[in-house]
C-alpha cells in the first residue's frame, strides 16, 4: 500500500510538472512579454533593460526554474488587465466555480440514482427505455446548446428564472456563495441543470448497469429468501454495493466538472474562473491564462489522488489486487 | 451466437453492411448523414444566396423571422435572417461544410498517428512502449477542454489550430485501441508466417496486422468524428475556435446568441438544431457500427 502510494504520488507531482514545463515553454513560444510591457516609442537601450531586468536574457531552464520556483512560492506574476497577482485573482473566482461545480455534482446525483435505479429494477418497462435513451442523448448533447434551449424556454418564454449572474450573494469564510439565499439558488438553478447534464446521465448508466449486474447475485437472493421488503433489500443490499464505483467516478469527474464550467458560466455569464479565463485569452493576460491552467491541473490531479486512496480504503478487494 | 452463421466465400464487409441495415434506426442514422453531407459539400449549388458575399446580403433585411420574403422580393428566408440580413439557410450549409471539415480531418489526421503510433508501441515494446502509453494515459485523464484552452490560448484561434487542437485529444484513442488490438493478432499464425516469410516489419505491420485491426478501430473513429464536431462547436462558440470569415455551426449559434434573449430564437436555434441532427446521425450509425462489428457485442 505505502509503496503503491509514493508511486501514485510520484505519478501526480509528475503531471504537474510536465504541465508547467508545457505551459511555460508554450507562452515562452508565443513570443516576448517585454513587446507587450513597453510603449510603443521605447529604444532599443530600454528593451534591452527589461529583458535583463525580467531575467529574459538568461538560459531557458534558468528561466523555468525561477518561474517554478516563485510558482511554489504562489507567485505566478501579475495580470496585465487588472493588475493585481494572477492567482489572487483566480482564487477570488474560484468560489463561484466550486459552488456551481459541487450543485451540478449533487443535482446528479439526485437525479440519476432514482432514475437509474428504476431503470435498472424494471428494465423492461417503457419509462425505463426512455429513461436510457435519454442518457444517450445526454452524453451526445453538447452543453452549450442545451443551455441555450434551457435560457430559452425558462428565462425568455416563461420568464421564470434569471438568465445570467450570480444574483444575492452572503459572504462566509472569505468567499461570496449564492447557496445561502434564495434568489441566488435563482440564478444558480440553471447553470448547475446545465452543467450536471453529462453527469446526470454518468450516473444513470452506472446505477442501471450496477443494479442489473448485483440483482442476480447470490447475497441479493438470499435476502429476497429471507423475506426481506423489496425496499429494505434495494437500499440496503443494492445501493450500498453500487455506492462505491459511483461516489469514485463522481469524484474523478469533479475535476473535469470544474474545468468544463468554462462553457456553463460563458452562457450564464457566470463570474467564475471559467468566465475569467476566457476573457483573459481574449485580452491576451498571459499571467491569468497560465495561473488558471495550473491552478485547474494541480487541483484536478490532486482531486483525482485523493478519490484514488479513498478508493483503495473503501473497497478491499482492489487493495488486495494492489498487494498481490 | 444467435444471427445467421455468415455464409461461405461472401465477403465480411457485405456481411457487415448487410446486418448494419437491418436496425431501422442506424438506416435512418444514415441517411440522415447523407443529406447533411450532400448539404456541405453543394452548399453553393444549394444555398440560395452566398452568405460571405457583402454584395448579396442586405444588412435591411437583418433579423427577418423565418418565412419571410427579402426587401428586394427575389429571396424567400426559410429559416429567417441573422444580425446582418443573411439568409440562414445558406449560412447553415457553409457553416456546416466547415464543421463537417473539421471534424472528419481531424478525425482522420488523429486516426493516422494514433494507429501509427499504436503500432509502433505495440510492435516495439520495453521503452517507447510506455513512453506512448503513458503519453496516452496524460491525454486521456485530462479533460478535454482543458487541453483545448491551453492549445488555442496559446495558438490563437483558426481552423488549422481547431485541427491540431483536436488531433491531439484525439489521437490517443486510437493509439490505445491499435495497440490492445495489434498485440492479441501478434499471437495469431499468420503473423508467425509472415515473419517466417521474410517480410519487412512495416509491411507485416500495414498489409497484415493493421486490416485485422480496422474493425473496432472504425468505430472509434466515427464517435470521434461526432466528439470533434462538439468539441469545434463548443470552442467556436466561446470564441476561440474558427475565425468570423469562416464560421462553422457553433459561431452561428455564438453570434445569433446576443438575439436569443430577446425574442429571436431562430438565429441560434436553427443552426443548433443541424448540429443536433448531425451528432445524433454519426452517434447511431457508429453505435450501429459498433453492434455490427464488435464481437463483443454480438452477446
Amino acid at each position: 500500500m505505502l509503496g503503491w502510494l509514493l508511486q501514485r504520488v510520484a505519478q501526480a507531482l509528475l503531471v504537474i510538472v510536465a504541465m508547467s514545463l508545457v505551459v511555460f515553454l508554450g507562452m515562452h513560444a508565443i513570443g516576448n512579454p517585454a513587446d507587450i510591457l513597453l510603449a510603443p516609442d521605447a529604444t532599443q537601450a530600454d528593451r534591452a533593460e527589461l529583458i535583463a531586468q525580467l531575467g529574459l536574457d538568461r538560459p531557458l531552464w534558468q528561466q523555468y526554474l525561477s518561474f517554478a520556483g516563485s510558482a511554489l512560492q504562489g507567485d505566478l506574476g501579475r495580470s496585465f488587465v487588472y493588475n493585481v497577482p494572477a492567482v489572487t485573482l483566480i482564487l477570488q473566482r474560484l468560489p463561484a466555480t466550486l459552488e456551481l461545480a459541487i450543485a451540478a455534482t449533487a443535482f446528479s446525483v439526485i437525479f440519476g440514482v432514482p432514475l437509474g435505479l428504476y431503470a435498472g429494477l424494471y428494465p423492461e418497462r417503457r419509462l425505463s427505455k426512455l429513461i436510457t435513451t435519454g442518457s444517450i442523448l445526454g452524453f451526445s448533447l453538447p452543453t452549450f446548446w442545451v443551455g441555450l434551449l434551457l435560457i430559452m424556454t425558462f428565462s425568455v418564454y416563461f420568464g421564470w428564472l434569471p438568465a445570467s449572474g450570480r444574483g444575492e450573494t452572503v459572504h462566509l469564510l472569505g468567499a461570496d456563495w449564492s447557496f445561502l439565499t434564495l434568489n441566488g439558488w435563482r440564478h444558480m438553478l440553471l447553470p448547475a441543470i446545465n452543467l450536471s447534464l453529462f453527469k446526470v446521465s454518468l450516473v444513470i448508466r452506472l446505477t442501471r448497469a450496477g443494479v442489473r449486474e448485483v440483482l442476480p447475485l447470490d447475497y441479493v437472493r438470499f435476502a429476497r429468501a429471507k423475506g426481506l421488503r423489496r425496499g429494505r433489500i434495494v437500499m440496503m443490499h443494492v445501493l450500498r454495493n453500487i455506492m462505491i464505483p459511483l461516489v469514485t467516478v463522481l469524484g474523478l469527474e469533479l475535476g473535469s466538472t470544474i474545468a468544463f464550467a468554462v462553457v456553463t458560466e460563458s452562457i450564464f455569464a457566470w463570474p467564475g474562473s471559467g468566465k475569467l479565463i476566457l476573457d483573459s485569452i481574449n485580452a491576451l493576460d498571459r499571467p491569468v491564462v497560465m495561473a488558471y491552467l495550473l491552478v485547474v491541473v494541480t487541483l484536478f490531479v490532486v482531486i483525482n489522488l485523493v478519490v484514488d486512496i479513498l478508493y483503495r480504503i473503501l473497497d478491499p478487494r482492489v487493495r488486495e489486487e494492489a498487494s498481490a | 451466437m444467435t444471427s445467421a452463421p455468415v455464409a461461405s466465400g461472401r465477403r465480411p464487409a457485405v456481411t457487415a453492411l448487410r446486418r448494419f441495415l437491418r436496425a431501422p434506426t442506424a438506416v435512418i442514422g444514415l441517411a440522415l448523414m447523407a443529406l447533411l453531407i450532400l448539404g456541405a459539400v453543394f452548399a453553393r449549388e444549394i444555398a440560395p444566396q452566398n452568405p460571405f458575399d457583402l454584395a448579396a446580403i442586405d444588412v435591411l433585411d437583418a433579423r427577418l423571422p423565418p418565412g419571410s420574403a427579402s426587401m428586394s422580393g427575389d429571396i424567400t428566408y426559410w429559416l429567417g435572417t441573422d444580425g446582418q440580413g443573411r439568409d440562414l439557410f445558406s449560412a447553415i450549409l457553409y457553416g456546416l461544410r466547415t464543421s463537417l471539415t473539421v471534424g472528419v480531418g481531424s478525425a482522420l489526421l488523429a486516426g493516422i498517428l494514433g494507429i501509427l503510433l499504436g503500432l509502433i508501441a505495440a510492435w516495439s515494446g520495453g521503452i517507447v512502449d510506455a513512453l506512448i502509453m503513458r503519453l496516452v494515459d496524460l491525454i486521456m485523464s485530462l479533460p478535454s477542454i482543458l487541453v483545448a484552452l491551453l492549445m488555442l490560448a496559446l495558438l490563437g484561434r483558426g481552423i488549422g489550430n481547431v485541427v491540431l487542437t483536436l488531433v491531439l485529444l484525439e489521437w490517443a484513442y486510437y493509439a490505445r485501441t491499435a495497440r490492445a488490438q495489434a498485440l492479441v493478432e501478434r499471437k495469431r499464425d499468420y503473423f508467425e508466417a509472415a515473419r517466417g516469410l521474410g517480410l519487412p516489419t512495416y509491411r507485416i505491420l500495414l498489409r497484415h496486422v493493421l486490416p485485422n485491426c480496422l474493425p473496432p478501430l472504425l468505430v472509434i473513429a466515427a464517435l470521434q468524428v461526432a466528439r470533434a464536431i462538439t468539441l469545434e462547436a463548443t470552442l467556436s462558440f466561446l470564441g476561440l475556435g474558427a475565425p468570423v470569415t469562416q464560421p462553422s455551426l457553433g459561431l452561428l449559434i455564438a453570434n445569433g446568441f446576443q438575439f436569443m434573449l430577446s425574442g429571436e430564437y431562430w438565429i441560434s436555434f436553427f443552426p443548433g438544431l443541424t448540429l443536433l441532427l448531425a451528432i445524433v446521425a454519426i452517434n447511431l450509425v457508429g453505435d450501429r457500427l459498433r453492434e455490427v462489428l464488435d464481437p463483443r457485442a454480438l452477446r
